[in-house]
């Protein structure tokens, strides 16, 4: 019977399924951050274990890290103890840590992809929900708890129970202005952000595969947002183009015979889902959520929601959502004015989401209502690409802050948040209450929206840019 | 790991669909390296004022009643959103070992486990009655039996849950499930073996 690419990566990787227990999966590879990772590593400690795989694992510190001047030290002394607990930590276990000066060094779920290090038909797991991002060269990904840190650590495996699979299939071409972020935003509004629980699905269809690599990790890494752990896409000759050269790539395997083991992964013809979910890509709208959950989000030619024209739950988590965002029922999007702007994230982090971004703000100022508006790279990599290509210049002569890399504003452990009362275009996951800063409202947008958005003042449909080329 | 057998305690209703784990305990209070003292935390930027210190009278878990509340009866999809094990500890450390709802996130459920909690799963209708309840009685307590696998209302009346048997296994022995997966290890190295140590896809 043909098999989808999630039944193959499961059953090469299930070590043993003890009778009535779950099942014990093999991790082929474990990415560990400062924030999630100190108690597991003291738990090994504390119990005389060891790290079964110290080359498997890989750390990075991205969460805590500031995105200002690198050569002065860490001021806050928790985030300071932190990066330095994963330094000393990894240093014992003899696991490979990219700290913050490393050239390696960025936000996990960018740097992986881009050293190689993730591969088609692996099994990766990380103490962050957005390591589904990973799914999208066909890797089976998905976050864990520091418990299960603690697990893969000392096993090199995780329990798990076999997840039902959702085909999630986009048909057709994807209008001029749309991006992956609309289709991920889309998806999450049709599904809702429990649509997905306990599924590992699989997206497909034209518009999917007419995504870049950096696209597809779009998609992937708001999987969870739609309550499913993990997102795949069955890795093609985009995923191999894009692997080709990478730093981390196998040394002791030729190309070909590399292409040929990552194109076995792939879902094959006839195969089946559990379920299936379809999106015309034509009616996809340029996204922004007006509420506090991802699902709750609209094209911009929409309005916020009537809460009397909602029923039960929805009408409750409306209302709720609405008052926090000090939004009015019925109001256009196009009329929500914004005063800060994030641009970065392991969402929209990446060269190409700075090259779409750098494209609206060139020639264009950020608008005088703007407080903030600030450009963060996904990893130093990303940084030093978009230097040389001369995006940090445009975007600053338009007014926008370019900073270093690291997580910054999208869950603001770092200097970087919002004040209470700030709203903010982000180009980030999360438009939870106070996710970005106590009391500052995001709204959820893509990279192109989020720039239009300071530039203008208010949400702006990018379909009706006007570009300086 | 603690284990969950019995437990009798006070209910404290959550009034909210989609508790994410970003309100259960707030980014800022992730950069401790420890497991425990997350108690003032919990639900941090609901339950104090402006000032982070002065407990917010609106916010129903503060209301005196609901003091040495040991049991959370929750709505759909409770703790979505990140990973982060700070919230189950936060709720443990608060004093919570048994949260009740209707469904909840795939990653905090099992991290609930892993810290010897119990999520129980009810149909909304069960848990919208047990809402109703809890608010018309100060002081409503409901009785958790693991073993039986039911939990007994005041009157007596009791309503039957399922559970994944192992585990119920693993919480009534508290078990630790490093310790369980290393029942395993010599199936490890031979699947590690087989593959020559290279992870797949190498």
């Amino acid at each position: 019977m043909a098999k989808n690419i999630y039944e193959k990566i499961w059953e090469a990787h299930v070590v043993h399924e003890p009778a009535g227990e779950d099942a014990i999966l093999y991790i082929d590879r474990h990415y560990v951050h400062e924030v999630t990772s100190p108690q597991a590593f003291e738990g090994l400690r504390l119990t005389g274990r060891k790290v079964r795989r110290p080359e498997l694992t890989f750390a990075t510190m991205d969460h805590n890290i500031p995105t200002t001047d690198r050569s002065v030290p860490i001021r806050d002394p928790l985030s300071k103890q932190q990066v330095e607990t994963l330094k000393q930590n990894c240093a014992e276990a003899g696991v490979e840590c990219f700290d913050m000066h490393d050239r390696r060094n960025g936000i996990v779920h960018v740097i992986g992809p881009e050293l190689g290090l993730t591969l088609p038909g692996m099994t990766i797991v990380c103490g962050d929900s957005h390591t589904s991002t990973h799914g999208a060269l066909g890797a089976l990904a998905h976050g864990i708890g520091t418990s299960e840190v603690e697990h893969v650590l000392a096993t090199q495996t995780l329990l798990q129970k076999k997840s039902k699979t959702m085909e999630v299939r986009v048909n057709g071409a994807l209008p001029v202005g749309l991006t992956a972020k609309d289709i991920i935003l889309a998806i999450i509004g049709k599904i809702g952000t429990a649509g997905g629980t306990g599924y590992v699905i699989e997206f497909t269809g034209e518009a999917i595969r007419a995504l870049s690599m950096e696209g597809r990790m779009t998609v992937c890494n708001m999987t969870i947002e739609g309550g499913a752990r993990a997102g795949l896409i069955s890795p093609d000759e985009k995923t191999f183009e894009y692997l080709k050269g990478r730093a981390y790539l196998p040394k002791d395997k030729s190309w070909d015979a590399l292409v040929a083991g990552w194109k076995a992964w792939a879902s094959e013809p006839g195969c089946t889902y559990d379920t299936l979910v379809e999106l015309n890509a034509a009616d996809i709208e340029p996204q922004v959520t007006w509420g506090t959950s991802p699902g709750m989000v609209t094209g911009i030619s929409g309005k916020t929601p009537v809460v009397s024209e909602l029923q039960g739950v929805e009408k409750l988590a409306a209302a709720s959502a609405l008052k926090y965002m000090d939004l009015g029922e019925g109001m256009p999007l196009s009329e929500v004015t914004i005063n800060k702007m994030f641009l970065g994230s392991c969402t929209n982090g990446r060269l190409e989401d700075l090259r779409a971004a750098a494209k609206v703000a060139k020639g264009h100022k950020v608008h005088p209502s703007i407080q903030q508006a600030l450009v963060v790279p996904g990893s130093h990599e990303v940084k030093q690409q978009a230097e040389a290509e001369g995006i940090d210049a445009i975007f600053r002569e338009a007014g926008f802050e370019w900073r270093e890399a690291g997580c910054s504003m999208c869950l603001a452990m770092n200097d970087d948040f919002l004040l209470p009362g700030d709203r903010c275009a982000s180009t980030s996951n999360r438009n939870f209450e106070g996710r970005q800063g106590k009391g500052g409202r995001t709204h959820l947008v893509s990279p192109a929206m989020a720039v239009a958005a300071a530039i203008t003042g208010h949400f702006t449909d990018i379909r009706t840019w006007n570009f300086n080329d | 790991m603690q284990v969950f057998n019995k437990l009798k305690g006070i209910v404290a209703p959550l009034e909210a669909v989609n508790v994410d784990t970003d309100q259960i305990i707030p980014k800022q209070f992730l950069k401790r390296i420890e497991r425990t003292g997350y108690e003032s935390m919990l639900f941090y930027d609901w339950r104090y004022l402006n000032d982070g210190k002065t407990l917010n009278p609106d916010f129903e878990l503060n209301a005196p009643r609901y003091e040495g509340a040991s049991i959370l009866l929750a709505k759909d999809n409770f703790g979505c959103g990140s990973s982060r094990e700070h919230a189950p500890w936060a709720l443990d450390n608060y004093g919570f070992r048994c949260i009740i709802a209707p469904s909840y996130a795939d990653i905090f459920y099992n991290n609930c486990f892993n810290n010897g909690m119990l999520p129980i799963m009810l149909p909304s209708d069960i848990v919208e009655e047990l809402f109703d309840e809890v608010r018309a009685h100060a002081g409503y307590q409901l009785e958790i039996d693991l073993e039986a696998q039911v939990i007994r209302k005041p009157g007596g009346e009791s309503i039957a849950f399922d559970l994944a048997p192992f585990f119920r296994e693993r919480l009534l022995n508290g078990w630790d499930q490093i310790g369980l997966t290393l029942r395993h290890e010599a199936m490890i190295s031979a699947y590690e073996s087989g593959r020559g140590f290279q992870p797949v896809g190498s």
